[in-house]
């Protein structure tokens, strides 16, 4: 018999590489379905993807944005809080850092692309902060807030830039004045990814160290296990929740000034493209582990990377892609139900057993439910 | 009770504590390893140099097929915009020796930018036809950079001599010659002299094509006026059924429009019963009985044309644009609804605009707050650039650009 840590190693391992290959035998069978010969498409896949050292910065280039949007739901998660305002913060971070390049024009480029990554990390912040002072002070629910928010802040984005922000020199694309290129965030050397992926990896990891391994990471999972127990115990439950909610903006929007930065060079409606919702989805798949966030990202970039090549060689709509996105969300949060079955009888003895398995059939609980409000707002208002 | 504090979420989180570290950290290297992997071979993906010619005809090799590549913004059976390229994209796929790869549904970020390298460097592209307004900076001018052997011809008429690189071209359609035609046809079918635009942005292309066709009714029916509604944005389904709805509501009963995929107001129409004129591609299928006539692009001319210079190493025109005259635009077959006079009153008009003698935009003309806009005894020309930074209603618009 294995040791206990050991099978728990494995098991994280297995489960995550099972589901992947259970989704990709599914979608086989979907794509030999839909008339396309399935080992073509997977060669095809590996091809647009990973194969060759373009379709491999292709890949990385795309889970750039995912990692920090995925951020910004998972630090919340360890609260037991639904957090998927990832794309409104973006965007008001894309739009601070580029008020930010503007009223510094003329300093250094390092200075100013600093000024704009704090400028998007604030205006991302405050506004996920936002969303966990509403969720403190006043209980409304995060998940439903933020989800709000985020078009409001998209509504305040184009107001500005289709507005007051707007350089008159866009006439058709409507823009912001441009940062200038001195101040683009360049490629990584050697390689054709910008510096935002750079950025979502050190962010994973600080996160990681963050929640992790710290007193404050600590308090926050206890906020996370039982918010009673943890006011119960002097923990500032109000303080922490506002803490995480910035931090996980401040994520998000830094996301949004790398766009900015790296990609467009002004503030304009291409940037919103729905980012902030793959984070979400990313964060699920990563069980809000902040350095698995890194893996998922990549995966799910390079599916987005073969997209096209699916559809230019094996003639396959666009959405075959989310085809098998939306398998694979599905067969890994379905895998979880596995976990502490396969290596043998269990390691949970010890351990809390997954909640569905504590209540009578007849109420099972929804998989992406969010703690009840009104549990943490009696305890913590 | 306690379950219920915890959410599913959280426990993960928690248990992640304990034992996801150890693999997770393994991946986590793998990804920087992933990375440094990539470091290494791109040199040669950049060549050096700048291309001195347009031509990318050196490109293709003699036996190999000329590959062109098409991106779209949206998919491109959207009866509007995107099918109307994919139509052109068609016409050059039958040319003879001449391979076409498609790709939909790009957007205008990083994504259209690899898009395009992974056509030249998968698929031996020598010509792309990004087809997004938004796709031409900066992602084309990075690119077009990188792969100076390769044309980048793109939809909107905005590259500029001497700032943009050699490989590029714009072309665009005078397409509100087109609507001034559609409007010629909706004033002379009206009974309630109250027409209807549903437009996505208050942007100088939108502007014009409203004013046109205002000025087209209104050139027959001096009572006809247009109604509009901005909806904010390039492909808002439900807000644009929504305007239509209003408008029959209202009692207009002539649509028209000018959002990436007109299928919804033009079946809004048809359901209210009352009529529509299309805009991008050919509609009439989705409204057999309301559906009056359209202003469509006809990019197969164009997309062949370029196809042939570059295929045969000619130089080409870095900046294309025409109307009616050059057959960059076209008007849809009539429909059952539209009478004999409307037919001849249209074609009268589309005669003297391809004759150049009807000049659409000529003084005076009054936008309508009643400020003079063009003042008597100038005339705008359809090339005129003033043209291009429209930014006003003509009188007989009912609405206001916001903002």
């Amino acid at each position: 018999m294995l040791s206990r840590e050991l099978r728990r190693a494995a098991e994280s391992a297995l489960l995550p590489l099972g589901a992947l290959t259970v989704s990709l035998a599914l979608f086989g069978v979907f794509v030999t379905l839909a008339g396309a010969n399935a080992l073509d498409v997977y060669y095809q896949m590996y091809r647009g993807s990973f194969a060759t050292s373009f379709s491999l910065q292709n890949t990385l280039l795309r889970a750039a944005p995912l990692m920090l949007t995925a951020l910004c739901t998972a630090i919340p998660a360890s609260l037991g809080l639904v957090v998927i305002g990832g794309e409104g913060a973006l965007v008001l971070g894309a739009l601070a850092a580029v008020i930010a390049a503007h009223a510094l024009s003329t300093a250094n480029p390092w200075v100013v692309l600093t000024a704009m990554a704090l400028a998007g990390a604030a205006a991302g912040g405050a506004w996920i902060g936002l969303a966990g002072a509403l969720r403190t002070f006043r209980g409304v629910n995060e998940t439903i807030s933020t989800l709000l928010l985020n078009y409001i802040a998209i509504g305040l984005f184009k107001h500005f830039v289709e507005g007051p922000m707007r350089d008159p020199a866009s006439l058709n694309k409507p823009s912001t004045r441009p940062i200038g290129e001195a101040n683009a965030l360049g490629p990584v050397p050697g390689t054709d990814v910008h510096w935002g992926f750079v950025y979502g990896l050190v962010a994973c990891f600080v996160a990681f160290v963050l929640m992790r391994r710290t007193v404050f990471g600590f308090a926050a999972q206890m906020v996370g296990g039982n918010v009673r127990a943890a006011l119960l115990s002097g923990l500032p439950v109000h303080r922490l929740v506002l803490i995480a909610c910035a931090l996980a903006g401040a994520t998000a929007g830094l996301a949004g000034m790398a766009e900015v930065a790296a990609v467009h060079g002004t503030a304009n409606a291409s940037l919103i493209v729905g980012y902030g919702y793959t984070g979400v989805l990313v964060a699920f798949l990563a069980r809000f582990h902040p350095l698995a966030i890194v893996p998922v990202s990549i995966l799910v970039g390079g599916i987005g990377a073969s997209g096209g090549l699916l559809q230019r060689t094996a003639h396959l709509p666009d959405a075959t892609v989310n085809v098998l996105e939306g398998i694979l969300f599905i067969v890994i949060l379905a895998s979880e139900t596995l976990r502490g079955r396969i290596l043998g009888p269990d390691a949970l003895e010890s351990e809390p057993k997954p909640t569905a398995e504590l209540k009578p059939a007849s109420a099972p609980t929804p998989e992406v439910s969010p703690a009840p409000s009104g549990e943490t707002k009696r305890a913590v208002g | 009770m306690e379950a219920e504090a915890h959410s599913v979420a959280n426990r993960r989180a928690q248990n992640g504590i304990r034992y996801a570290p150890v693999p997770t950290v393994v991946l986590f290297i793998a990804t920087a390893a992933l990375l440094l992997a990539a470091c290494h071979k791109t040199e040669e993906n950049a060549p050096g140099g700048t291309a001195a010619t347009g031509s990318a005809a050196s490109v293709a090799k003699a036996d190999a097929p000329f590959v062109v590549g098409f991106v779209y913004v949206g998919p491109k059976g959207d009866y509007g915009y995107n099918q109307a390229h994919a139509q052109g994209a068609a016409a050059v796929a039958a040319m003879p020796g001449v391979k076409v790869r498609e790709e939909e549904n790009v957007p205008e970020t990083v994504a259209v930018q690899k898009t395009m390298e992974s056509m030249v460097e998968l698929d031996g592209a020598s010509i792309l036809f990004p087809t997004s307004f938004g796709y031409f900076d900066p992602h084309i001018l990075k690119i077009a950079d990188k792969y100076p052997k390769v044309s980048f011809l793109h939809c909107g008429g905005l590259y500029q001599e001497g700032k943009h690189p050699k490989n590029v071209g714009s072309y665009f359609g005078y397409i509100d010659e087109a609507q001034y035609v559609a409007g010629i046809v909706a004033g002379l079918t009206t009974k309630s002299n109250k027409l209807g635009f549903v437009a996505a942005k208050p942007i100088p292309q939108v502007l014009r094509n409203i004013n046109s066709f205002t000025l087209g009714a209104r050139s027959v029916n001096p009572k006809a006026t247009t109604s509009v509604v901005f909806t904010g944005d390039w492909s808002l389904p439900v807000k644009e059924a929504e305007a239509a709805n209003s408008m029959a509501d209202q009692g207009v009963d002539v649509l028209t429009m000018h959002v990436d995929s007109p299928k919804v107001v033009v079946e809004t129409a048809e359901r209210r019963g009352i009529f529509v004129s299309g805009y991008h591609a050919d509609q009439s299928t989705l409204a057999p009985k309301g559906y009056l006539t359209g202003a469509e692009w006809n990019w197969a001319k164009i997309y062949t044309d370029y196809v042939n210079w570059v295929k045969a190493g000619q130089s080409y025109p870095h900046l294309l644009r025409g109307g009616l005259k050059e057959g960059f635009v076209k008007l849809s077959p009539y429909g059952p609804a539209v009478s004999d006079i409307a037919k001849s009153r249209a074609d009268a008009a589309k005669a003297k605009l391809m004759e150049g003698t009807l000049i659409i935009y000529s003084g005076p003309l009054k936008d309508n707050t009643g400020k003079v806009v063009i003042p008597a005894g100038t005339n705008r020309p359809q090339t005129d650039i003033e043209l291009e930074k429209m930014n006003y209603l003509v009188e007989g618009v009912v609405g206001k650009i916001p903002s």
